[in-house]
């Protein structure tokens, strides 16, 4: 994908322009994007971008479709029947609502964390070089080097590195996240997608994960969902808030917790809604 | 324009009891302040010291007031976590609290200075005075209400008035610099007058600072515009003021 190509799909859609501004290219984008499941209109004409090399985070009550609209941006809706996208979601400019965009290709440039941490019940080393085997066969040096990497990155490698054999359901909740998260950029992703990545994790194990996100931002794309929304206003650049299936406001993360142009926006990130 | 004040309530109906209990110490403290400054002046009129005495006492009721709005806009900084209009609803009070704890303070002053003006005779120029204290006031009354209203036009109104109060100051600066230059025995009731009505030019200067955060506790910005200045004192040559 070029310039030019990604220059067509921004031009198109005038939200594009509201990031690019500020000067960040927008790594991923939803265009016009609706989605449906069973017939409930779940998302309705989102249009917004993920820049990149940034955290963006998206807020809302729940049920409002802001993991959903996570969801579509790895396309792990598919994997369901009755589920039905409409519009774009963009990657570099390239469409990967598109059938003909490879799935194997998108999980690997888009990992995905949740928020139940799921280590698979295998060895803290396994683990990581799990996903590593599925796309690329490694010779040994350069697996142990890849897992030490992937831990490190992951702000975990000091507290494992003597137990890589043992297995990865013996670790604590905030470490079993953050083996979660390794696991996700093992296989070098471009775009992180957290959903509600802390939710189930104490204040301090919280802490840990907010540190790394704000390290791998350098590296990675990041979209998170919280609705820890002090969560959202500490670790995010950018931020949308979404309501009954609606983007009602996105901005920056300062100007939306200081200064919201929408009402709904105000009334419910200063606890009033209803 | 003026944007309405939040119309929902928190979900969590104890945050609004907070934030009222706030708002209304505030309005205790402007309404004492209000009727110290009312209070001070009527004491330099009709040179009672005893009242002046009782205004310098009070004093310490609007410094009390200031601290308990100190320790509630802590305690709702670090339990409630306040996000957007509440966030300005919050330091818009903390820093309205200390410019009103300021005005009660020059309110004390001017009724200090009184009494050391009693020991002295009565000079003619004291009725110069209630007209500054009269205009400084209604910049006060007019700020506290814009506040209480969430009025930012009535705010900027005021603020904008400031520039009177400057000028007359300027004007009565100039006088009193006369009258010490006709007759050397005027040099000391005059001196204190100067003060006094320096105290009640910073008044005014405390009431723009409180539009300004009205302002800002409405839109979100600070004014855009520069203030006009209408105290020149501290520029006028110093050959003959006449």
């Amino acid at each position: 994908m070029t310039d030019a190509h990604f220059a067509v799909a921004a031009s198109a859609a005038p939200a594009a322009a509201a990031v690019s501004a500020s000067g960040v290219r927008p790594k991923m984008a939803a265009r016009n994007l609706d989605f449906y499941y069973n017939g409930f209109h779940a998302l309705k004409g989102v249009d917004f971008d993920i820049a990149e090399k940034r955290v963006t985070a998206l807020i809302g009550p729940s049920g409002c479709g802001k993991s959903t609209l996570l969801r579509v941006f790895n396309r792990i809706y598919s994997i369901y029947p009755k589920l039905e996208a409409k519009g774009e979601v963009l990657l570099d400019g390239e469409n990967i609502l598109d059938p003909r965009f490879p799935l194997n290709r998108l999980r690997s440039k888009v990992g995905m964390v949740f928020q139940k941490p799921v280590p698979f019940p295998m060895s803290i080393y396994d683990n990581i070089a799990y996903g590593i085997r599925h796309y690329e066969k490694l010779p040994k040096a350069e697996m142990d080097a890849r897992v030490e990497q992937a831990l490190t990155q992951g702000a975990l490698w000091g507290e494992v590195k003597d137990k890589l054999r043992q297995s990865a359901l013996g670790l604590s909740g905030g470490q079993q996240q953050r083996l979660c998260i390794a696991r996700a950029i093992a296989l070098r992703p471009e775009v992180l997608l957290l959903d509600e990545p802390t939710s189930a994790l104490d204040p301090i194990a919280t802490g840990k994960i907010e540190q790394l996100i704000s390290e791998l931002k350098s590296q990675f794309t990041i979209a998170i969902v919280t609705h820890n929304m002090q969560q959202a206003a500490r670790c995010s650049d950018y931020t949308a808030f979404m309501y009954l299936g609606e983007l009602v406001e996105f901005g920056e993360t300062e100007t939306l917790f200081t200064k919201p142009t929408k009402t709904q926006t105000e009334d419910y990130i200063t606890g009033r809604f209803g | 324009m003026n944007v309405t004040p939040q119309t929902h309530d928190h979900i969590v109906k104890s945050y609004d009891d907070e934030l009222k209990r706030l708002t209304g110490e505030l309005q205790r403290m402007g309404q004492l302040a209000l009727a110290q400054l009312e209070a001070a002046v009527d004491a330099v009129i009709a040179r009672d010291s005893h009242a002046a005495s009782k205004i310098v006492h009070n004093d310490a009721t609007i410094d009390s007031l200031e601290h308990e709005v100190s320790h509630d806009v802590v305690r709702l900084l670090a339990l409630r976590q306040p996000m957007a209009r509440d966030l300005r609803e919050i330091l818009a009070a903390l820093r309205i609290a200390t410019d009103i704890e300021r005005i009660g303070d020059y309110a004390a002053n001017v009724a200090k200075r009184s009494i050391v003006l009693n020991q002295s005779a009565p000079v003619q120029l004291v009725g110069a005075l209630p007209r500054l204290a009269r205009l400084a006031q209604s910049l006060v009354e007019d700020v506290l209400d814009a506040y209480r209203n969430y009025d930012a036009n009535k705010a900027l109104d005021a603020w904008a008035r400031d520039e009177e109060l400057d000028e007359q100051y300027t004007g009565l600066f100039r006088e009193l610099l006369t009258y010490m230059m006709e007759d050397p025995r005027n040099i000391t009731p005059c001196t204190h007058l100067l003060f006094m009505a320096k105290n009640l030019e910073r008044i005014g200067d405390h009431a723009t600072n409180i539009a300004e955060n009205v302002y800002f506790l409405v839109h979100g910005t600070q004014i855009a515009q520069a203030r006009r200045k209408g105290d020149t004192t501290s520029v006028l040559p110093l050959d003959d003021p006449r």
